[in-house]
């Protein structure tokens, strides 16, 4: 860049494009709900980006310092929105972890399938809307489709389609409805072939390929520095998740479960299932890979929906009654992470031995993977910045919270 | 139509005032028959516009396992547009603080008076069109390239930086596109050797096979670079780079609303049409069906040159040429289907992967293509067009055979063309011109 100077003589040489400033959001249609991003422009080259948040706070920490914990968990559905069993789950195991609580085995079951259900909802719109950030319309509604049907499958578990408030301190709300493994199961069999589609019209695209491939590439180290988790930091060739990492309180669920963790290991993904081969263009840690994780990540979470229903509906016992509304909680503090379908997700109370919560916390994922954003657009084109943007994946109430 | 108004309309009515009858070119005619013929071209394309707005919603519904509209009008929704069209009337008129309000005001009429002017031009059949131009080809390219004024206009105009992203990329996406365009719609010039839309599909009548798309291997290959930069020269997925909704909101159009913002909409779907139908006429043959039912082969009922010079009017030709315009649409609505297929199936290019693909594919490709087509049609090789030479006019490959040996005896023979025309006073021609 030229430098300024007073001297006229030199102004007359000094021939440069003009840098603007602008205004991607907060009403923007790639932005995701309401991030507000100011991008430094020079002509269609993007020098730097700066994320604004907080257009979507709602002092969820504050409200849950005033409510028990099982009022609460309504507010963590509308944190991700689109994980609301995520994060229903991740909320009730650090209660849990708190009141030293030990679940009935049938109960541990009972979220795996229900965890997981929520993991492809959550990435089936992960895709979609990526396909939108990309100009592509088709693929979002395909996704849509597929998500309605979770969606029912939920509802009939507890009469909610997005704000599910399911699983609580305890267990669950209510057991399964009668009949409901056998509608899920279903569904999973007309699933699995739809993913071929998604596929064929976004992962194997060749156009897709060349917006997404090369694109936002985020090194292992980097990723490891700015704390990016989930799909993030798996699609930079991490092989880290929780749900084998994790704290034993988590992983017990996943206990015997069998699954390998996502990511590129040796250069090559773990091939359990058949999917498309990563494409050449490919750089580890670009668009494409953090996109392809999640693709795989939706098999995977059939496959330990299979083997949940299949150990739910041999295991003896009780579902898992909520704790009561009532229940003091121990003087302390608990820190629990998750692994949600965006990333880690952290939920941290202290206790001065009431039945509220003294302090309460939430750690996002999206937010720590977005912190990366600014580092990846930088030097990229106006076109890329919602590719990296849709490729994080972010959901802005849960920034916000 | 101007004497008819003069000599009949105007001075019937001033007669019964007792005043005196206009001379038969009286300017008022003139202004009268085109105005006439204004609201009627304006009609083709704003109900034209109106049918594809719907029909992108159906197929848009179709492909992505939607219905689309279906109440309005009753059955399939077909009045939807007419209800968004009031609604985008009834909207306020809303010109942005910053805006150059002229300029503002001004970008969608540019727009949209480039498309529609180009259907001035378009034979919808034989000897159907608004004016023949000699050179209608040249010309409706020129239009169509007019269009981007409007978008630049529009982009530069509104005061909005996103809309300034949305004008520059047109105006570097549609330059650059016009230029393999030119190339890939000179072939079928090149071909009949002629700029005049009648004349080239005349030449293609008869069956399928004398179409120029089948005249030769690059005539085959040129059509599909025509189409992806017929596609890119009218903004449509996936090189809508000026209207970017996931990138620039709306694009150039983003501080645009109500009546304005829908020229803009009737401008584009304007400008596919007459890129599909300019691609039916070019290389599929234009209003002649696949097999020539009302040609000399089957029916005998078209009119032939004779009748045509004459202007005399005879029901079969008259039919015929109904016939040929359902197939002319036929084909272009094709066209455009085509289009709205592919926008609802692929992702946006990027600005530079834009000009990649037509500085460093289609310019190469069409170039080839010109070669290789200039290279077959002077060394004699076998075409389709010699399976069914057409009977009544000269056909495209017999024109192509007679004007083979250009350096001499061609050049001769037209030379003599030229000058007997110019003996009947139609051609000025100077001393020494041999065009």
């Amino acid at each position: 860049m030229a430098t300024y100077t007073d001297d006229p003589r030199i102004v007359e040489f000094d021939v440069r494009t003009d840098e603007m400033l602008v205004n991607m959001g907060p009403q923007h249609p790639s932005t995701h709900g309401v991030l507000r991003l100011v991008l430094r422009t020079d002509g269609e080259i993007v020098s730097e980006v700066q994320c604004h948040l907080g257009y979507l706070h709602r002092c969820a920490e504050k409200i849950g310092e005033n409510l028990t914990p099982r009022q609460w968990i309504p507010y963590t559905d509308r944190m991700d929105y689109l994980a609301a069993m995520n994060m229903n789950l991740g909320w009730s195991l650090a209660v849990e972890k708190l009141l030293k609580y030990e679940l009935p085995p049938k109960a541990k079951h009972l979220r795996v399938i229900i965890a997981e259900l929520g993991r492809i909802a959550s990435h089936l719109v992960g895709m979609g809307a990526y396909g939108l950030d990309l100009g592509t319309f088709s693929p979002f509604l395909y996704a849509f489709r597929e998500r309605e049907k979770l969606l029912d499958l939920f509802e009939e578990v507890c009469g909610a389609r997005l704000t599910y408030s399911y699983l609580t301190p305890g267990g669950a709300t209510a057991d399964l409805p009668q009949g409901w493994l056998q509608k899920v199961e279903a569904f999973l069999k007309q699933f699995e072939p739809v993913i071929a589609e998604y596929h064929a019209l976004l992962t194997t695209n060749s156009i897709f390929i060349k917006r997404t491939c090369g694109i936002g590439v985020l090194p292992p180290e980097m990723a490891i520095n700015y704390g990016c988790t989930g799909p993030m930091l798996r699609g930079s060739g991490i092989d880290h998740d929780l749900r084998r990492d994790g704290e034993a309180r988590y992983t017990d669920m996943y206990d015997g479960y069998a699954f390998e963790v996502i990511a590129q290991k040796n250069g090559s993904y773990p091939r359990d299932h058949v999917y498309p081969a990563v494409p050449p263009e490919a750089v580890l840690g670009d668009c494409w890979h953090r996109f392809y994780v999640r693709m795989l990540e939706v098999v995977q979470a059939i496959d330990l929906v299979r083997q949940g229903m299949e150990r739910y509906s041999t295991t003896p016992g009780d579902w898992g009654q909520p704790i009561k509304l009532s229940t003091k909680l121990p003087k302390g503090e608990a820190y629990l992470e998750t692994e949600c379908p965006r990333g880690q997700m952290g939920f941290y109370l202290v206790s001065d031995g009431s039945a509220i919560p003294w302090r309460v916390r939430a750690r996002s994922s999206c937010f720590c993977n977005l912190s990366v954003a600014s580092e990846l657009c930088h030097g990229c084109l106006i076109a890329d910045v919602p590719a990296i943007i849709g490729s994080v994946d972010i959901v802005m109430g849960e920034i916000d919270r | 139509m101007a004497e008819f108004i003069n000599s009949r309309l105007i001075s019937t009515l001033l007669g019964w005032f007792n005043v005196d009858a206009l001379p038969a070119d009286h300017w008022l005619g003139f202004v009268l028959a085109g105005l006439v013929h204004t609201v009627l071209v304006i009609h083709v394309v704003a109900v034209g516009a109106l049918v594809f707005i719907w029909m992108e919603r159906k197929v848009s519904g179709r492909i992505q396992d939607r219905l689309g509209p279906t109440r309005v009008g009753g059955k399939f929704g077909w009045l939807q547009t007419l209800a968004d069209g009031l609604k985008l009337i009834t909207k306020e008129d809303i010109t942005p603080a910053n805006a150059d309000a002229l300029l503002f005001k001004l970008a969608p009429y540019v727009s949209f008076a480039a498309s529609f002017a180009g259907y001035l031009a378009l034979p919808f059949s034989d000897g159907w069109v608004g004016h023949q131009v000699n050179c209608g080809i040249f010309f409706i390219i020129a239009i169509v390239g007019m269009e981007v004024f409007g978008v630049i206009l529009a982009g530069y105009a509104s005061g909005s930086k996103w809309s300034l992203f949305g004008g520059m990329r047109e105006a570097a996406q549609v330059v650059s596109y016009e230029v393999p365009m030119g190339m890939c719609v000179l072939i079928p010039v090149v071909i009949c050797g002629s700029m005049d839309l009648i004349t080239i599909g005349q030449m293609q009548a008869g069956f399928f096979t004398n179409w120029i798309l089948f005249h030769d291997p690059f005539a085959f290959v040129v059509f599909w670079v025509y189409f992806t930069c017929a596609t890119a020269s009218v903004n449509r997925a996936p090189f809508d780079l000026a209207e970017a909704e996931s990138e620039l909101v709306a694009g150039f159009h983003t501080e645009y609303s109500g009546l304005r913002w829908s020229f803009f909409f009737m401008a584009e779907y304007g400008s596919m049409f007459l890129v599909s139908g300019l691609a039916a006429i070019l290389f599929f043959g234009g209003w002649n069906g696949p097999i020539p039912i009302f040609g000399p082969e089957i029916l005998n009922l078209a009119y032939t040159d004779a009748e045509i010079a004459a202007g005399t009017f005879r029901l079969g030709g008259y039919i015929a040429n109904l016939a040929g315009c359902v197939n002319f649409i036929g084909k272009a609505v094709t066209g455009v289907t085509v289009m709205m297929w592919i926008r609802w199936t692929l992702p946006r290019l990027r600005i530079d992967q834009v000009m990649t693909t037509c500085l460093k594919y289609c310019v190469p490709l069409g170039a080839v293509c010109f070669v290789g087509v200039v290279g077959w049609q002077w060394a004699q090789l076998w075409s389709p067009n010699d399976l069914h030479p057409q009977q009544a006019r000269i056909s495209v490959r017999e024109r192509g055979l007679i004007d083979r040996p250009v350096r001499t005896e061609g050049m001769a023979r037209r030379a003599e063309v030229v000058k007997k025309a110019a003996w009947a006073g139609s051609v000025p021609v100077q001393a020494g011109e041999t065009r």
